[in-house]
């Protein structure tokens, strides 16, 4: 399987979010606005990024070697919460500007079930190591594309009629629900088996 | 059989995660010695181990300004003027300032961390401030939900204030502090009281109603405030208090009266609910008699059925409407919640008032 290919994927016929409905929290409430929106985006690629290329080896030469491959939940969960706390202290020393735009995200993706449902899919699947990084890439690519549109479709809802009961995160699961019919015009373009 | 490689696996990681945190936290988070430059090299200058916010740099130090939420970038008073060094402005702070303030520097002490040398500007007033160990020697009740609290002074055994100024009383066991108004004079400069009323679910309030005994040891830090009584001014006095706003406006006239300061006309306007809810009143009735130009003008909102009452009724802010025509000649102190202030602010307002004349403590 071409990484490339499980690169376009992970954004348009399998996106994390609209085919898979993960990272639905951040998803609902950081879509406020573009600019927190995009912030919260570069994040999850970021930590998605970090976690294929830090599980991915520990699963294959510590896990599966000592026949200990049904620990990946708990472990995998262990190393993404110390990931991010690292993450965030090396952005908070090296680059302040960095850190102002989305060092306040990081904790919020710790125990956001996209970033783990990206670990558990690349084992299901059996990816080898770079295959894992594009498809991590890819997802958080694909994260990013949607909260974004999400967040431009949010602010030109300010004007609209939203009927009182729906306002908020209401309307929002609709219009995810309608962006998620809209991506699978996107289905059939690449086979992912 | 329980695997054993997995308790050892997990351990593994779990440990060797610990310890990647544990290294560079003491490696990243650790910025060195720093520099914190006050006032262009005043003496109360000072190194520090960087990592920690100005707020808490300055207090290690002995130096206090307000800062009534404890580091939570919610109320905004710790505002300071940081000349170098204090790097990007963080989210938390620009709500607080606008354009110009954040050309002149101004920057939250609370939320800054010093990574490096840093100067800043610390205004007189605030190095005046200092940190009292006191001793609680009284705990009196004013009404069913207020106590008067006196404490002693004992290291350092003087205070010199403004009356309406206002003191960081220090919540034993916590990191917590809370603005209370001086309710006490000056001339008391041995002593501070302070009038709490019980805020249902309030950390500081709930203490001092269940576990502070007299004899107990407290510490408090003051004075500050930006209200207080202009002694030098010759203008006619509106003083409006509201619930526990009383204390100011207490030190204001006890002080007034002390000096026999008689030729200001001073109008005093207390907003309570009902007849149980007003303390310090049987004072100010004797303040009436003895000054022809104290009048005293308490108001109740909702009286209890029961109440025997024949003065004005109402919100004060009503009250002071029907009193004056015209204000552009007075001055006011107002204490009390922000809902009440606002709606006094408007009243004086409509009758002339100048904003600048205008002194208010919201509470």
């Amino acid at each position: 399987m071409n990484p490339f290919v499980i690169f376009f994927a992970a954004i348009f016929t399998n996106n994390i979010a609209l085919t898979y409905f993960l990272g639905m929290c951040p998803f609902i409430a950081v879509s406020r606005d573009i600019k927190t929106a995009y912030g919260m985006g570069v994040a999850v690629i970021f930590v998605m990024t970090l976690t294929a290329a830090i599980t991915w080896p520990i699963y294959h030469y510590l896990l599966v070697p000592y026949n200990v491959a049904y620990l990946e939940y708990v472990a995998f969960i262990i190393v993404i919460a110390a990931l991010v706390q690292i993450v965030e202290m090396v952005i908070e020393r090296f680059s302040p500007t960095l850190y102002i735009n989305m060092g306040v995200f990081l904790p919020l993706i710790t125990v956001n079930c996209a970033i783990l449902g990206l670990a558990l899919f690349m084992i299901l699947r059996d990816y080898n190591f770079i295959q894992s990084i594009m498809y991590a890439i890819g997802s958080g690519i694909g994260w990013l594309i949607v909260i974004v549109a999400m967040a431009g479709i949010r602010t030109k809802l300010i004007f609209a009629n939203v009927p009182k009961p729906l306002q908020g995160p209401g309307i929002t699961m609709i219009i995810a629900g309608i962006m998620a019919l809209g991506f699978m015009g996107f289905a059939g373009i690449v086979n992912l088996q | 059989m329980l695997s054993l490689n997995a308790i050892f696996i997990l351990s593994a990681i779990a440990g060797g995660l610990g310890a990647a945190l544990a290294i560079l936290d003491r490696y990243l988070a650790s910025y060195g010695i720093c520099h914190v430059d006050i006032n262009n090299g005043a003496e109360e200058s000072f190194d520090i181990e960087g990592g920690v916010t100005i707020l808490q740099a300055i207090n290690a130090n002995n130096i206090f300004i307000p800062a009534a939420c404890g580091g939570r970038a919610t109320c905004g008073l710790c505002k300071l003027q940081v000349l170098e060094g204090g790097g990007l402005v963080l989210p938390t702070e620009t709500p607080f300032f606008n354009k110009q303030e954040m050309k002149q520097g101004y920057r939250l002490a609370c939320q800054v961390k010093i990574k490096n040398d840093i100067k800043i500007l610390i205004p007189e007033e605030y190095l005046k401030v200092q940190r009292f160990r006191t001793e609680v020697v009284a705990i009196e009740d004013m009404t069913h939900d207020t106590k008067l609290i006196r404490m002693k002074l004992i290291e350092p055994d003087t205070i010199e204030f403004k009356p309406g100024q206002f003191i960081q009383f220090e919540i034993p066991g916590t990191n917590e502090f809370r603005a209370y108004s001086i309710a006490s004079k000056p001339s008391m400069k041995h002593f501070v009281e302070i009038i709490v009323r019980l805020v249902p679910g309030g950390l500081c309030t709930t203490y001092i109603f269940e576990e502070l005994t007299v004899g107990q040891e407290i510490y408090i830090t003051g004075p500050f405030g930006e209200f207080y009584w202009h002694e030098e001014s010759d203008r006619e006095m509106v003083c409006v208090a509201g619930g526990s706003g009383v204390a100011p406006i207490r030190s204001i006239l006890d002080t007034m009266f002390e000096k026999n300061i008689t030729d200001r006309k001073v109008t005093y306007f207390y907003g309570a609910r009902a007849v149980k809810d007003l303390y310090y009143y049987h004072e100010c009735l004797e303040y009436e008699k003895k000054f022809p130009n104290f009048k005293y003008v308490p108001a109740l909102s909702a009286m209890d059925p029961g109440d025997k009452w024949d003065g004005e009724t109402g919100f004060i802010h009503l009250v002071i409407d029907k009193y004056y025509d015209d204000c552009s000649d007075k001055e006011a102190y107002l204490c009390g919640p922000p809902v009440m202030i606002d709606a006094v602010i408007e009243v004086l307002r409509k009758k002339g008032m100048p904003e600048e004349y205008i002194y208010f403590d919201k509470f």
